[in-house]
């Protein structure tokens, strides 16, 4: 397995292998289904589409909706504005969603196409019926990665949409990041045992995990409503979560509408909870709940019992830059190592976030934005890790190492659960824990000398 | 026996016509008139024309992909032993690295299995506005240095065809700076209107870069190659398992789990067959003009199609030997199987099932259902042309299409060494007065009922309305159709990833699928998606147990025996 991958090091700057990363649209596509009744539309070839939707699919195992420009030649040649015109029509009459999310791909982006023009024309021309919305976003896939898609869908929503009335509401406006549903569910839990009246967006609970009841909507109930997103612009302040996926849409909707906004990373562990937490306690000026004080103390608790077993490990960690971010603090929490830190994600910003959360840590870790699984792989054969935690994209190099893999991120293809349960929150977080400590101690059982094999530990 | 019926979920007939003009109505009025071409109510005696290989319309959910899906993900990208780089923005090296279940076995363990990997330019910005053959060729340098591939192949994306990077041009020079074979595709997403014209696209490239190079001899004269088929789920081992049995040998798998001397000897083989006609009769084609390799359509999925498919291979070599042993191992095999199919047959035997999948798979698998007496109430292909639906005798009729005239047809002589036709006009013309035929695919519409449903590339919607209309007990689909089926309370097997299992190619793979339909048509998971007291509201709640025996079973042992000395207290 992966026998082509050799430990000596050589410098590449044309050939990328192993991304940690994928292109804008799909992260587009994902952040617009998170809008009650949107029908996201790429404008592109329907390849992308096609794409974009089987893997959404394979990670959430939802349908996941879309509808493509379909371009052949002659659009790729002549532009797609008689393409665009024809999809929104036949999406309205169709499908009838409340909104079209469009974004681009790299083949409209090459060609130029003009995406506001074409949706006033196709308004102008009747095609978009009365009330409806349409808007657009550009995710040209040769700039950035999904996670620069997803924050540019995120702000274009709150451009389009956002306004402020004057009237302050008290609402808080939580832009929660690149999360699975389950995530938006456990934010949405602890908003509501603060107390705190909360507009998500994106919210794709209720969209992207339903049950299985015999019946099938199109445009389920989840989604942050296209009211809801009006009315961020009223709210009392914002909470972005995540440097790349989230606060730029916040920035817009404080130069838009000027609600003030937070700067936060992933509420993943116990720092990043906490500061969540208590970012929202000051925004809304509240007391925290003993509920959540209890919750907090549960997962130090857990900490304690269980620090032996994890400190002083070594990991890998490969993933989307908010999410390794956050998960490099809470390592830091539990006096682990992360040893190999890597996003595909383009961005300075990383690689110096990484080393302030390390700094006092003791840790000498090898951190790399833009990077791939390939170097990541070749850092591991030259010296080993502990654990690894990244997507499924790294369960090769777990296995020809003989290295744990903690599966976390997007996307997950080969495990049926993990979109089901947070990794948010001091719940989520608790999982975290459960999952590396019994990873490590099962290679343990499994391969320790017989005379170590002991039923209590 | 009684003439063939499509039944509504409530039991009554529905006619095609009735079905059709139900999925149609919503559509507005451009749509209609587009989607009625690719809707058709079938007769197996003579076919109607379908409108196939057609543009997607925009706004509508397809199932479709595009032509690098088709190139790289379908026909090229199992070749397992060769580099394969994308040429393009991340995205769609990512989204086609392992997510085909073709899989592969390298030769030698420690030998690189390159499927493993995903390459690319990952073409940035400053590549879209001054170009981006300089890091293409660098891409193929930095690929040679760490692995030394064989061979190279590199696929160009949508944004590739628009700046105008020449990827052959860099093929050419990346072959001679290198020393090995480097080849390019064009297989810009935009070109045709499906994976198909990815296929061509692969065929002709294939044909052009890699047959004919590697000149070999077989000791033994059954000398084939399997043409179309992808190895999914390990379909291919299963074929070649049971050929091998036969006393057939396969010199190479176009392209499941097959490596690049296997690909550049296969002009070496005595016979083509085809499983996949749509993704591959171009292949089969020009090897037979080229090298004199006859070929014919084969179906390796089900037991009968097997049979049929092994006898007919028999009788193209008109050997004796090899015609009894193929009789045994099809004896052999038919009795092992016997028992499964029996059993699954009566729990299976007339249920409805619905196929709407790829370009030669939602034809081959009616077989396999029909093997245990289930009914194709409808079916359709992603991406076929007609001749896949009507069979090729209609290919003079059909009318060469702008998005079909831009992709190659590549002209093809007779190689003036190695052209050797492995039967002579005559031997030809006694194996086709005994009713044998060459070059033969009679389509899908021959087989299936008449008055059953064909749609080609169905929507979302119309795939909606046959459920809420008549709710097969199976469909058989794609992963983006999946889920949809399921909440809607019908079984999907995918047909594309087989849902990770497998393999159900010959009658090994017969049997598994049979017992996989089985699950699926018998699981509890259904009957329990309304809850009880949806079902009987008005009802009582009922207890797991009765009174007395939840009384019996919380009560401890010592008070039992208490119980048993006063009976009368409870009486």
């Amino acid at each position: 397995m992966l026998d082509g991958t050799k430990a000596e090091l050589t410098e590449r700057t044309a050939l990328r292998i192993n991304p940690a990363k994928t292109c804008q649209p799909i992260g587009a596509m994902y952040a617009a289904l998170g809008i009650h009744g949107c029908m996201p539309h790429s404008h592109g070839s329907q390849g992308c589409c096609a794409y974009h939707r089987s893997h959404l699919t394979r990670h959430y195992k939802e349908p996941v909706m879309a509808t493509t420009s379909s371009f052949t030649e002659g659009s790729a040649v002549f532009g797609g504005l008689a393409n665009l015109t024809t999809a929104l029509q036949n999406i309205f009459s169709i499908y009838n969603p409340d909104v079209v999310a469009i974004h681009t791909t790299c083949l409209s982006e090459v060609i130029g196409d003009d995406i506001p023009t074409i949706i006033k024309k196709a308004r102008d021309e009747g095609k978009v019926p009365e009330g409806k919305v349409v808007i657009h976003t550009n995710t040209p896939s040769f700039v950035g990665s999904h996670v620069t898609g997803f924050s540019n869908m995120v702000t274009s929503t709150i451009k389009y949409l956002a306004e402020k009335t004057g009237k302050t509401t008290d609402r808080l406006n939580v832009i929660p990041g690149y999360l699975d549903p389950s995530d938006i569910l456990e934010i949405k839990r602890l908003l509501g045992i603060l107390g705190v009246s909360s507009i998500l967006l994106p919210d794709t609970s209720g969209v992207l995990d339903t049950g299985l009841d015999g019946n099938y909507t199109m445009f389920p109930k989840g989604g942050t409503t296209v009211e809801d997103i009006k009315s961020m612009g009223d709210s009392f302040a914002t909470i972005a979560c995540g440097h790349f996926a989230s606060h730029a849409a916040a920035t817009q909707l404080e130069n838009q509408c000027n609600v003030p906004a937070g700067f936060l990373e992933l509420p993943i562990g116990l720092t990043g909870t906490d500061r969540f937490i208590n970012a929202v306690r000051q925004y809304a000026t509240i007391d925290i709940p003993e509920a959540i004080e209890e919750e907090r103390a549960r997962l130090i608790d857990l900490m304690s019992d269980l620090h032996q077993y994890l400190h002083g490990k070594t990991v890998a960690i490969a993933g989307d830059p908010d999410h390794v971010i956050a998960m490099t603090q809470f390592l830091v929490d539990l006096d682990m190592k992360p040893k190999y830190i890597v996003t595909g994600t383009p961005g300075q910003f990383f690689e110096r976030r990484i080393a302030e959360i390390l700094k006092d840590s003791g840790s000498n870790a090898t951190v790399k934005q833009f990077g791939d699984l390939f170097e990541m792989h070749q850092w591991i054969k030259n010296d080993p890790v502990d654990l690894i935690i990244g997507n499924t994209y790294n369960k090769h190099i777990a296995r020809v190492e003989n290295i744990p893999l903690i599966r976390f991120g997007f996307p997950i293809l080969d495990r049926g659960t993990h979109r089901l349960f947070p990794t948010v929150g001091y719940t989520g977080a608790k999982r975290l824990i459960d999952e590396m400590v019994n990873a490590l101690l099962d290679k343990k059982d499994r391969e320790c000398d017989e005379q170590w094999f002991e039923l209590i530990q | 026996m009684s003439e063939f019926e499509i039944k509504t979920v409530t039991g009554e007939t529905i006619t095609p016509q009735a079905l059709k003009e139900e999925m149609l109505k919503i559509y507005p009025a451009k749509t209609k008139r587009k989607r009625e071409k690719q809707i058709l109510s079938n007769d197996p005696e003579l076919p109607p024309e379908i409108g196939a290989n057609t543009r997607t319309i925009p706004g509508i959910i397809t199932q479709r992909g595009c032509t690098y899906a088709g190139c790289k993900g379908v026909v090229l990208g199992p070749i397992h032993d060769i580099v394969h780089i994308t040429h393009g923005p991340i995205g769609c090296a990512f989204y086609s690295w392992l997510s085909r279940r073709n899989l592969a076995k390298p030769v030698n363990k420690g030998d690189t299995n390159y499927l493993q990997y995903c390459m690319s330019t990952d073409m940035q910005e400053e590549e879209i506005v001054f170009g981006g053959e300089k890091k293409l060729a660098q891409a193929c340098r930095e690929a040679y240095a760490l692995f030394k591939p064989r061979a190279i192949a590199i696929y160009s994306t949508c944004p590739v065809g628009l700046i105008g990077d020449d990827v052959h041009a860099v093929a050419r020079k990346m072959s001679e700076e290198l020393g090995i074979n480097v080849c390019g595709f064009s297989c810009e997403g935009y070109k045709g209107v499906s994976q198909s014209a990815g296929h061509h696209i692969a065929n002709n490239g294939v044909f052009k870069h890699m047959v004919g190079k590697l000149d070999m001899t077989h000791d033994n004269p059954f000398s084939i190659n399997v043409l179309g088929e992808y190895n999914i789920g390990g379909d291919a081992w299963e074929i070649d398992t049971l050929l091998r049995k036969c006393g057939i040998h396969v010199v190479s798998t176009l392209s499941g789990d097959v490596n690049y001397d296997q690909v550049c000897s296969s002009h070496t083989a005595n016979l083509n067959v085809v499983m996949c006609h749509r993704s591959i009769n171009y292949m089969a084609q020009m090897m037979e003009t080229k090298f004199g390799i006859p070929w014919f359509k084969v179906n390796f999925i089900g037991a009968a199609a097997t049979a049929k498919s092994l006898r007919k291979i028999g009788q193209f070599f008109g050997d004796k030997g090899l015609i009894d042993r193929i009789e045994e191992v099809i004896a052999a095999e038919m009795a092992a199987l016997a028992p499964i199919q029996k059993d699954v047959t009566s729990r299976t035997k007339g249920k409805k099932v619905a196929l709407f999948v790829g370009g030669s798979r939602a034809h081959h698998y009616q077989d396999l259902f029909s093997d245990i007496g289930m009914e194709t109430i409808s079916a359709g292909y992603e991406f076929a042309h007609r001749d896949d639906y009507e069979g090729r005798a209609v290919l003079p009729t059909i009318k060469i299409d702008a998005d079909s005239r831009n992709i190659e047809e590549i002209h093809v002589e007779a190689d003036p060494q190695r052209y050797n036709p492995r039967k002579s006009p005559e031997q030809i013309a006694a194996l086709e007065a005994g009713g044998f035929t060459f070059r033969d695919y009679d389509g899908m519409m021959k087989q299936m009922k008449k008055n059953s449903l064909v749609i080609d590339d169905i929507s979302h919607h119309e795939m909606e309305k046959l459920i809420a209309i008549c709710k097969p007990d199976v469909i058989c689909s794609g992963i983006k159709d999946k889920f949809v089926i399921e909440k809607l309370g019908v079984p999907c097997k995918q047909l594309h990833s087989y849902d990770y299992g497998g393999p159900y190619a010959a009658f090994t793979g017969a049997a598994n699928f049979y017992k996989e339909i089985d699950r699926l048509t018998s699981t509890k998971v259904w009957k329990f998606v309304v809850p009880p007291w949806k079902q009987n509201p008005e009802l009582q709640a009922t207890m797991a147990f009765g009174k007395a025996a939840a009384a019996e079973d919380l009560t401890p042992k010592r008070s039992m025996k208490a119980k048993n000395v006063e009976p009368a207290e409870e009486a």
